[in-house]
């Protein structure tokens, strides 16, 4: 035979040989990366602009002459640089990406596409209406949407987040008892509200920022709001209570019909937050509940994408009681086409002002109705009920090894675990994540709800597959097993395999360095 | 000295009070990061919060142990917040307060039962 | 279903394994008379080319900025946005990541915030910015609050220049908490009329370069009268790119910037998603509201990045927090840093330019007209012009025409006796055929 192999390279690996560190940092497919501002980018730029004419000189003394400090990339040096830094960050993409009352499940690609359409990128919020009735249309359709699967009469779109639309209720709640004259600086003023100990902080930095005193309401051994505290509180001077079902600790408010009917004899208003809905979209309606006021957050049970940190929106579905209080601008249906109602005056007239320029997240508005006509109305009960089967499959296969917290009955689309588990080992919550991170996986929430001590919150949401929980489990009962057995270094180091070790935070905190500068201390690394 | 039992101490001299944080509060904090000490001059009741202690994940208001004017404040804090971890119930002072009555101090506990308090928590 | 993987195989195996018969045992703390038996009354499952049909002949009923002469601005301008911004929002890892809570894992996500927040810093002429707010006009409603929380004093004192939406918004919110506003009447050129205002008990004012109606101003006769009183100077910018052409708010004295971002990296959207910039002396950020992202070092000494200065935030302070956002501008924001580092301040400064020329070609053109009458008297890229008929009624005759001629101010303020003022924006994305158009119908429809 002639030889066909010249090269005669080997085709198996060698024996495997102690891993040096490498000579420059670099670590195979992860790259090092600098700032804009360390490199080469002063003075240049990547995008093509025809020349202007003039200097701006008709503007005289208004023109900035001092140099800005911003570097200029070129293209492909854009995409490296942000692909780069990219490969640094964990992802939904990546894997299950289980942080409890977060929500974090798929964001369907379809969305991101139905959005970029230019008839809802390219339209300009204050254009002729008669220009974007489709724009209007769609408010409208998502506005039903929300308002059927809620059970509830109206719908105010304009808050930008969740925590937007807490203060959208709460204002509105204010207004109504205004209007009844029992506004704060009336004579009978309604000034508490009444928020569970075990509520997301945004709840009373929000019920404080509108003027509110805030008054905690205790929980049962069983996690839910006690009764007996909640009727002792309630009096004539409380507006509102506020309380989030499924609460945070996972469990739904079995209650919840006596706790709203407590609530509305004594005369106040039942804000409900809804960051949990997940679990029960479809299935249960606010409405029915009792509920007055309620934010949905988009980004969370309606696959609006996380992105790092928003955008999100919080739209507010309201009681008959407190509709008539919705900030402007909302959108009618007048029959004869769709209007955006914006002034105070007519319609508007009790309105409790506006929440922002323009009219809310559009882009956040049309990706949320995709998933929801994706799913249709059997598919988001589906929804409901996979999330919370997925997060009592996981907490019935890691039950016998940590401690959950409500160990009696189910829990809902989360389940939550306390440190109780972890006593003797010297193992903290903090520990435990931190090594969850060299397995591959971003940690659960940690220490929330503060009510439970070294709280792990687990929601797993309704898109991850039986496989991906299960390779999830197998790595939660392998570290759990470790760390009992007093594998001590893995945790309290971890994590060792990410892109960073545990970084200082209380040097970040003490001396705050909150921007690039350069050396000589300008804005501009010098010429 | 004497102590609260929200964790602050108290050391009178003549009619001005040294007040600040325990060290089993400074232990349970973590990390000081910032303090914000009262502005001199300020008045303060017996129990109001007058002053706020940061670690990076927790921010602690402080209460007077006593009401009074506020003389002074423990500036160098700003700069070296640390000093409360390293010394709580020393250099790591907050503020002197010009005390109205000095029979508030009475209801306070003395070291020995200030430890038997935290034996129980 | 294409979004959820599980079979009824794996929902059985998994109910065995929790130990239940069915799904309804895990619900099974729903009060009965609160159970739904079936889905609620709207449509069913649908696949991807069905919404696809629907969304789009929903999309097919607006009329688009890029398809016709287009001249609105108001706080939202329309400019080209390079391939590259929206490619990179897409990747996964931005797209499909969360709010940086395990740095060791976020390190993207906390290196661009960072880099971020410098080139807001610069852009504004500030020391310092934060990550980001929601938009310009809750940026302004902060600012406000901030200043009463720095100064101890409870008052606001707001040009007849800022954006009536922007005016309306912080009013809501700062009433709310008993800080009093004082709103002066709507007026082209007067952002230092705030001076004549302030009192001892004014904690802010707050005045807009370029402001509502175009004008842009020097305001550091305004920080002075401010500063000698006591109180802080708010600067409001709703068109970021200005800042490429125009002295910066720091320059001029600013204590606070509360701006728009959407202008750098951010499509119009029809008002949202926006981004807002946030500003501040150095002395004042820890009474900044939202995030911030500072640098500090790992385990190993390696540089890294983390949020900090957390304790002003809801979820420590609760109900003593400076502001209760927890969510906020994301991926707006990257676009804004991605587009503005493709930019470069070589790239930016040519873009401001020729922003500028285009709208002074515009007004050129339509000064000519015969009844149009130019209100502004040094402006970027936007302008006011009086009209001899409602504003109004000439935009929606010019829509029937196909030009979106912009935005009349009785839109924002009805009740501010200005029917008759056009407000009119021009930027690098506007042809001078576009701009002929403009003019030839426009002399048209008030000839008629």
């Amino acid at each position: 035979m002639s030889t066909m192999n010249t090269v005669g390279r080997p085709t198996t690996p060698n024996a495997v040989l102690t891993k040096p560190a490498t000579l420059t940092g670099g670590r195979g497919l992860l790259q090092n990366e600098g700032l804009i501002f360390e490199g080469e980018g002063w003075g240049k730029t990547g995008v093509d602009l025809p020349a202007p004419k003039g200097d701006g000189s008709d503007l005289g003394d208004l023109v900035r002459r001092d140099p800005i400090g911003l570097p200029g990339l070129s293209e492909p040096e854009a995409m490296r640089h942000y692909v780069r830094l990219s490969q640094k960050n964990h992802a939904i993409d990546l894997a299950i990406y289980p942080l409890g009352s977060c929500t974090m499940k798929h964001n369907p690609r379809l969305n991101e596409k139905m959005a970029r359409l230019p008839g809802f990128s390219d339209i300009h919020p204050l254009q002729p209406q008669s220009t974007v009735q489709g724009a209007l249309e769609l408010m409208d359709t998502l506005s039903h949407w929300l308002t059927t699967l809620t059970g509830m009469p109206a719908v105010a779109l304009s808050p930008k987040a969740g925590a937007h639309g807490e203060l959208c209720g709460l204002m509105a709640i204010r207004a109504a008892h205004r209007a009844a004259g029992h506004g704060l600086r009336s004579d009978k003023p309604r000034n508490k509200v009444l928020v569970p100990t075990s509520a997301h902080g945004t709840n009373p930095a929000t019920a404080a920022f509108v003027g509110y005193t805030v008054v905690e309401i205790a929980q049962t051994e069983d996690g839910r709001v006690d009764l007996a505290d909640l009727e002792a509180k309630l009096g004539d001077d409380v507006a509102a209570i506020m309380v989030t079902n499924p609460n945070t600790c996972g469990l739904f408010e079995r209650d919840i019909l006596e706790i709203s009917r407590l609530t509305h004899e004594a005369g106040a208003y039942f804000y409900c937050d809804g960051a949990n809905f997940n679990a029960i979209v479809g299935r249960v309606r606010p409405g029915d509940l009792g509920v007055d006021a309620m934010h949905i957050n988009l980004h969370k049970t309606f696959s609006t994408p996380h992105g790092r940190g928003g955008p999100g929106a919080g739209p507010v579905v309201l009681s008959e009681a407190l509709a008539p209080f919705a900030p402007a601008p909302w959108v009618v249906n007048t029959g004869d086409g769709f209007k955006l109602v914006e002034r105070e005056e007519d319609e508007a007239g009790q309105a409790f002002g506006r929440l922002c320029a323009f009219q809310g997240q559009m882009g956040m508005y049309v990706r949320a109705l995709s998933y929801m006509m994706s799913h249709g109305s059997d598919g988001l009960r589906q929804v409901a009920e996979d999330a919370v089967l997925n997060a009592n499959y996981i907490k019935a296969r890691l039950e016998d090894l940590m401690s959950p917290a409500f160990p009696e009955g189910p829990c809902m689309h989360e389940a939550l675990f306390d440190d109780e588990w972890l006593k003797g080992t010297e193992i903290t919550t903090l520990d435990f994540a931190k090594a969850m991170i060299d397995e591959g996986f971003h940690p659960m929430t940690m220490y929330f709800p503060l009510v439970v001590h070294g709280a792990m919150l687990i929601e797993p949401t309704e898109t991850e597959s039986k496989a991906e929980l299960d390779r999830f489990i197998h790595a939660m009962r392998a570290l759990a097993g470790a760390a009992k057995a007093g594998d001590k270094d893995r945790f309290k180091g971890a994590p060792f395999h990410a892109p960073m070790k545990r970084l200082d935070e209380t040097r970040a905190a003490r001396q705050p360095v909150l921007r690039w500068t350069a050396p000589d201390g300008s804005n501009m690394a010098a010429e | 000295m004497k102590f609260t039992k929200d964790h602050e101490w108290v050391k009178l001299d003549g009619d001005v009070a040294t007040v600040g944080i325990t060290k089993h509060a400074a232990d349970q904090l973590g990390d000081v990061v910032f303090v914000e000490t009262p502005e001199v001059g300020k008045t303060v009741g017996k129990g109001d919060s007058f002053a706020v202690v940061e670690s990076v994940k927790a921010a602690s208001d402080v209460y007077a142990p006593v009401a009074g004017e506020v003389v002074e404040a423990n500036e160098a804090l700003s700069g070296a917040p640390e000093t409360v971890n390293a010394d709580a119930e020393g250099e790591g002072w907050f503020a002197k307060i010009k005390v109205s009555d000095a029979s508030q101090l009475d209801g306070l506990m003395d070291r020995a039962a200030y430890d038997a308090l935290l034996a129980t928590l | 279903m294409r979004y959820l993987p599980l079979t009824p195989d794996d929902r059985e195996a998994m109910l065995a394994a929790i130990g239940v018969k069915s799904i309804d045992d895990l619900f099974v703390d729903v009060p009965g008379a609160a159970r739904l038996d079936g889905p609620v009354d709207l449509p069913r499952v649908a696949g991807e080319m069905e919404v696809e049909r629907a969304l789009g002949a929903l999309a097919a009923k607006n009329a688009t900025a890029g398809n016709v002469p287009f001249f609105c601005g108001a706080g939202a301008y329309k400019h080209h946005v390079p391939a590259t911004v929206d490619h990179i929002i897409q990747r996964s890892e931005f797209l499909t990541s969360y709010t940086p809570y395990q740095p060791e894992i976020a390190q993207g996500t906390l290196q661009y915030l960072y880099e971020f927040q410098t080139q807001v810093a610069n852009l504004t002429g500030m020391p310092v910015a934060n990550a980001s707010l929601y938009d310009g006009s809750t940026a302004m409603a902060e600012g406000v609050l901030m200043a009463t929380r720095v100064t101890r004093r409870n008052k606001a004192v707001i040009s007849g220049g800022v954006h009536p939406h922007y005016v309306k918004a912080t009013e809501t919110v700062v009433h709310a908490v008993g800080v009093e506003t004082q709103a002066l009447p709507a007026a082209v050129d007067a952002e230092a009329a705030v001076i004549d205002q302030i009192g001892p008990d004014t904690a802010c004012v707050v005045v807009q370069t370029p402001n509502i109606f175009g004008t842009a101003t020097d305001v550091t006769k305004i920080a002075e009268a401010a500063h000698a009183a006591g109180a802080l100077l708010i600067v409001v910018v709703t068109e970021a790119v200005s800042m490429g052409l125009l002295k910066s708010p720091g320059e001029m004295g600013a204590d606070i910037v509360a701006a728009e971002g959407q202008s750098i990296g951010n499509a119009l959207n029809f008002g949202g998603p926006y981004v807002g910039l946030f500003a501040t002396r150095d002395k004042l950020v820890r009474q900044m509201p939202g995030r911030l992202t500072g640098e500090t070092v790992d385990a190993d000494g390696e540089r890294g990045f983390v949020l900090t200065l957390s304790t002003r935030e809801q979820h420590i302070r609760r109900d003593k927090a400076t502001s209760n956002i927890c969510t906020n501008s994301g991926l707006c924001t990257l676009a804004f840093s991605i587009h503005m580092s493709l930019l470069g301040e070589t790239g930016l400064r040519r873009l401001a330019l020729l922003n500028h020329e285009k709208a002074v070609a515009t007004r050129d053109a339509l000064a000519a007209i015969p009844g149009v009458e130019v209100l502004t008297p040094r402006f970027f890229n936007e302008f006011a012009i009086r009209l001899p008929k409602p504003a109004a009624e000439v935009v929606e005759q010019l829509a029937n025409h196909h030009i979106l001629a912009g935005v009349p101010y009785s839109r924002l303020a009805p009740d501010a006796g200005m029917d008759d003022v056009l407000l009119i924006a021009a930027t690098e994305t506007t042809l001078d055929a576009d701009i002929q158009i403009l003019a030839k119908t426009l002399a048209r429809v008030l000839a008629n």
